[in-house]
């Protein structure tokens, strides 16, 4: 038995070395030499996870159901297993966008919104009210067992008033606690590395404490573990305790939800996540947490069942609550010293838990709920340069005081009415509601807010339904039949037994129907619509965390930010000092001496909403931010450049797409040049061997008859004067072929000279048809005209076109039959054109050599009938009639001659 | 790690945790049976336990190095 005053006198001594181990960790952070960057303080301040109901109603569990107090402890194990993968991926998103808390996370991933932020806090503050109550219940009935004010069994006496009750001062003076671990000053991190050094701390001091009497009660009160197995085994009303469903539990659905659930709260209960998210100072921590923080668990629950079997040897079933086992044992045995180190661990396992909790659920609180309400308020977001600071520290102990208050109010409530270990796993169950918005959005790109919303409200709802509700009617405060008959005599709608689902503990029940309905409204509501562009955007900051490093996310506020008005913004939440810091290291990382040379660049506004958002929550950090700058809201030219931005890689591989385009254009381009150019090598080789052989033929004819004059001098004279007409024949061909290469070269190379005059085509036809008469003679041939009179007088070169009509006139004559050749010689205009049309009745030309007879060198009447030519005639010709912007053409039949045309357009009026 | 060996061992682990810890293999270990005089169902659940955090400690650790 000891005195009331030793044991808060012990208490508040513990509680004064708890503030002197934070004061230190905060000093020593002060100075960069943190004390809690290491993984070994990390994994002990993950224990938080054990509170009083692990230390007091993990004995009482075992004591009831055997080894059904172990899921609670496999499922974190398990939980860990895959820390690697889904807290490192929180820590990461939390730190690259200053996320400090789970509302937060929750907000921040769709679209920032205030309102999701604001449904999370209000599940997370009714899940873990009651949970703050059984803590304060675990101090109180620890207290009332020290003190003796208790029956002959252990049970508490009646609470006094009020005012009278220790829990309210218990609850006060964990408040006051809470308010200067906490909320001491803002910080943007929302880290408190002297409060995760005493919660390590303390995590020691209860592991100790319990394996203490854990010692004591297997090694002193019996001969070990051994020895109390053999006494339970021996006694016929334990043994059901040793098997696994002999208790009447849930079966292995029940066990497996109560793994689960577990699993689920490791990652998601508020205090879990500040610990293991918010305060993680080094995310290869987790490396060693993963393993470290299973160990604990494994050695804090070594003597369980030991002392729970132990207690119900010595008291017997039925008499002693099992959940006090851990302080009753020492203390019937007269050792005071061993119990009230025992009531300072079940102290410290159940601040640990409550300074945790209410830090992050006033966070939340104060940046989801509180904030997002005064900032609609514009008297708050634009009080002219108050500082904010104080405000927020305000509502946050406000907060604290609040949720403690709140805990008591339950407890004094409720607290009689059910067991530790109920109120737990109602907790747990409200916390699992998180798991799908949370874990969907970190995996899942397609999770829109409303999706988020109706997926928590429904869960939220059918939590409160299936698990709440019966909790109250089991307290005494609904009408039990509601549980028995269903609401309104409605039996399918009986909470524990929905639509009639009877195989399932009650648990299980309620944690199947609200995962389903949570899941379900999640999935389904999201899959309606697409996301929007925030919410898009948010997803692929969490979803890809790992892929973009510390990329910074695509800022609303492109513009209209001035560093004079962000800066005061900043320092309204943050203090003055801090502020200045913050600015003054970041324009040193940006290379400028002070703050004031910043430019208030997209980049600079992202850091200055990150800053807010660690203290008072992205959303209401975007909002009040969106204050500053909404002299200039998003104009159709921002709109543009993140549009811009956003496609500036596909925008990107669209350019070189096109260059590639471009460049296999121009590879066309070039393939068919080359091709061309190698025609007209082709061309010019041709060209230059028709001429080269074209040449021979006259030389050759040349050289043979001068050798045979020279070789026989006795050649008589009618000889030798055949033969030099011959040779004379053949010269003045030769020139010829000469002279028309060198004019086809100059027309085609374009240095060809004309001199135009004016032209009458009538006496031009004429006179050229006068100056062949002679060859139309030597053929027998008769040329018939049909000129029309006052045809339009041309201007272009006489001569050129001369040379054109004795050309067609030529080589009529060479195809005429002879001496019964007929040639026809037409002239005529209309408004457009002069036409000249040549006939003959001679050969024609076969259609397959049409296209070629304008050719160099082709010839019409194949190669054996070749007349006498160069081949260069109707090419020269052509050339002349296109140089005056005329046509020159042929319409033959086989056998029935040619006409060679040719139009030349009418000088313009 | 994450995406390295480390990682997919520990999900191995989860796996082999989720099966060891649940029927149908818990049922195996829950028959009147003692070993060293405890019942076999919490000595098995417990060496489970301690192999499994055993595991988890080799596999992190040695991704450390």
């Amino acid at each position: 038995m000891l005195s009331g005053g030793v044991i808060i006198g012990a208490s508040f001594a513990y509680l004064l070395i708890l503030f002197a181990v934070a004061y230190f960790g905060d000093r020593r952070a002060d100075q960069g030499r943190s004390i809690i960057a290491n993984p070994w303080v990390y994994s002990l301040s993950l224990a938080v996870y054990c509170t009083a109901w692990t230390y007091f109603g993990s004995v009482g569990r075992a004591a009831s159901g055997g080894i059904w107090f172990l899921p609670i402890y496999l499922g974190p194990t398990l939980g860990l297993a895959l820390s690697w993968l889904i807290v490192l991926k929180m820590i990461r998103i939390a730190k690259t966008h200053r996320i400090t808390s789970i509302a937060d996370f929750v907000a921040s991933r769709y679209g920032k919104s205030h309102l999701l932020g604001g449904l999370v806090t209000i599940i997370a503050v009714v899940g873990t009210v009651p949970y703050i109550a059984l803590q304060l219940k675990a101090i109180s009935s620890g207290y009332a067992l020290l003190t003796g004010d208790h029956d002959t069994n252990f049970r508490t006496l009646h609470l006094g008033g009020w005012l009278q009750d220790s829990t309210l001062y218990i609850a006060l003076t964990l408040a006051a606690f809470t308010i200067l671990f906490g909320t001491r000053h803002l910080d943007t991190t929302e880290r408190h590395e002297g409060m995760v050094a005493a919660i390590a701390f303390e995590s020691v001091i209860k592991l100790f404490a319990f394996l203490a009497v854990g010692v004591y009660v297997t090694y002193v009160l019996y001969d070990g573990i051994g020895d109390i197995y053999a006494r339970a085994l021996a006694h016929p009303d334990l043994s059901s305790l040793m098997s696994f469903d002999g208790a009447g539990q849930a079966g292995y659905g029940g066990w497996f939800s109560l793994m689960l659930l577990a699993m689920l709260s490791i990652i998601f209960l508020p205090r879990q996540f500040q610990i293991a998210v918010v305060e993680n100072v080094n995310e290869q921590h987790l490396r060693r947490a993963s393993w470290m923080f299973p160990a604990y668990l494994l050695a804090i629950n070594i003597f369980v069942l030991p002392i729970a079997l132990g207690g119900l040897l010595h008291f017997g079933q039925g008499t002693v609550d099992p959940d006090t086992f851990v302080l009753t044992l020492p203390l019937v045995h007269d050792q005071a010293g061993l119990a009230l180190l025992v009531f300072i661990g079940g102290l410290s396992a159940a601040t640990g838990m409550v300074i945790v909790e209410t830090i992050a659920l006033s966070t939340m609180v104060c940046n989801d709920l509180v904030m997002p309400l005064l900032l609609r308020r514009t008297g708050v977001a634009r009080g002219e340069g108050r500082d904010l600071t104080g405000l927020l520290l305000a509502i946050r102990r406000g907060a604290i005081v609040m949720v403690l208050l709140l805990g008591y109010l339950y407890f004094r409530l409720a607290g009689e009415a059910y067991a530790l270990v109920s109120i737990g796993l109602i907790s747990f169950a409200a916390v699992a509601q998180f798991a799908p918005a949370m874990l969907g959005g970190m995996y899942w790109r397609g999770g829109t807010r409303d999706g988020a919303l109706a997926g928590l409200l429904a869960g939220f709802v059918v939590w409160g339904y299936t698990l709440m509700l019966p909790s109250f009617a089991k307290s005494g405060w609904l009408d039990i039949s509601l549980l028995t008959a269903g609401p309104f005599g409605v039996e399918w709608l009986r909470p524990e037994q929905l639509f009639g689902l009877t195989s399932l503990d009650s648990l299980s029940h309620a944690l199947f129907w609200s995962l389903l309905a949570n899941i379900g409204c999640f999935v389904g509501v999201s899959l309606l619509r697409s996301p929007t562009g925030a919410e898009a955007s948010q997803a692929t900051l969490f979803v890809d965390v790992f892929r973009r490093g510390v990329a910074t996310p695509a800022s609303f506020w492109r513009t209209g930010a001035e560093v004079r008005e962000l800066i005061p913004l900043v320092a309204r939440f943050l203090g003055q000092r801090r502020t200045r810091d913050a600015f003054s290291t970041y324009a040193r990382t940006h290379g400028l001496s002070s703050p004031d040379q910043l430019k208030a660049d997209p980049e600079l506004v992202n850091f200055a909403e990150t800053l807010l958002a660690g203290a008072i929550g992205s959303a209401s950090a975007r909002v009040m931010v969106s204050t500053v700058v909404q002299e200039e809201p998003l104009g159709l030219d921002e709109v543009m450049n993140i549009l811009d931005e956003a496609s500036q890689v596909r925008a990107y591989s669209h350019q070189l797409e096109e260059k590639s385009l471009a460049l296999e254009a121009a590879t066309r381009e070039l393939r068919a040049a080359n091709e061309q150019l190698k025609e007209y090598d082709r061309l010019k080789d041709d060209f230059m061997s028709s001429v080269t052989h074209e040449l021979r033929t006259p030389l050759t004819s040349i050289r043979a008859l001068s050798e045979m004059m020279l070789e026989d001098p006795k050649t008589d004279l009618a000889n030798r004067k055949r033969f030099l007409g011959i040779i004379v024949s053949e010269t003045e061909r030769l020139t010829r072929l000469v002279n028309q290469v060198l004019d086809m070269a100059k027309i085609e190379s374009g240095h060809a000279e004309w001199h135009n005059s004016d032209v009458d085509m009538h006496e031009l036809v004429e006179h050229a048809v006068d100056a062949t008469a002679q060859l139309f003679k030597d053929r027998g041939a008769v040329v018939e005209m049909a000129l029309a009179e006052q045809v339009p007088v041309l201007r272009a070169d006489h001569d050129r076109l001369l040379q054109v009509m004795i050309n067609l006139l030529s080589n009529a004559a060479k195809f005429v039959p002879a001496n019964a050749g007929k040639i026809k010689v037409a002239l005529g205009f209309n408004d457009d054109e002069i036409r000249v049309d040549v006939t003959d009745n001679g050969i024609g030309i076969p259609p397959e050599l049409e296209p070629v007879i304008f050719e160099k060198f082709r010839q019409g009447g194949g190669e054996r009938a070749r007349p006498q030519g160069t081949g260069l005639g109707l090419p020269i010709s052509k050339q002349i009639v296109e140089h005056f912007g005329g046509r020159l053409w042929v319409s033959a039949t086989t056998d029935k001659g040619a006409t060679f045309s040719f139009v030349l357009p009418r000088p313009s009026a | 790690m994450r995406k390295g060996l480390a990682g997919q061992r520990l999900v191995a682990v989860f796996l082999v945790g989720v099966m060891l810890f649940n029927f149908p293999l818990l049922s195996l270990f829950d028959r009147p049976v003692l070993v060293f005089g405890i019942p076999l169902l919490h000595v098995a659940l417990f060496c489970a336990w301690v192999g499994l955090i055993a595991l988890m400690a080799w596999i992190a650790e040695r991704g450390a190095r």
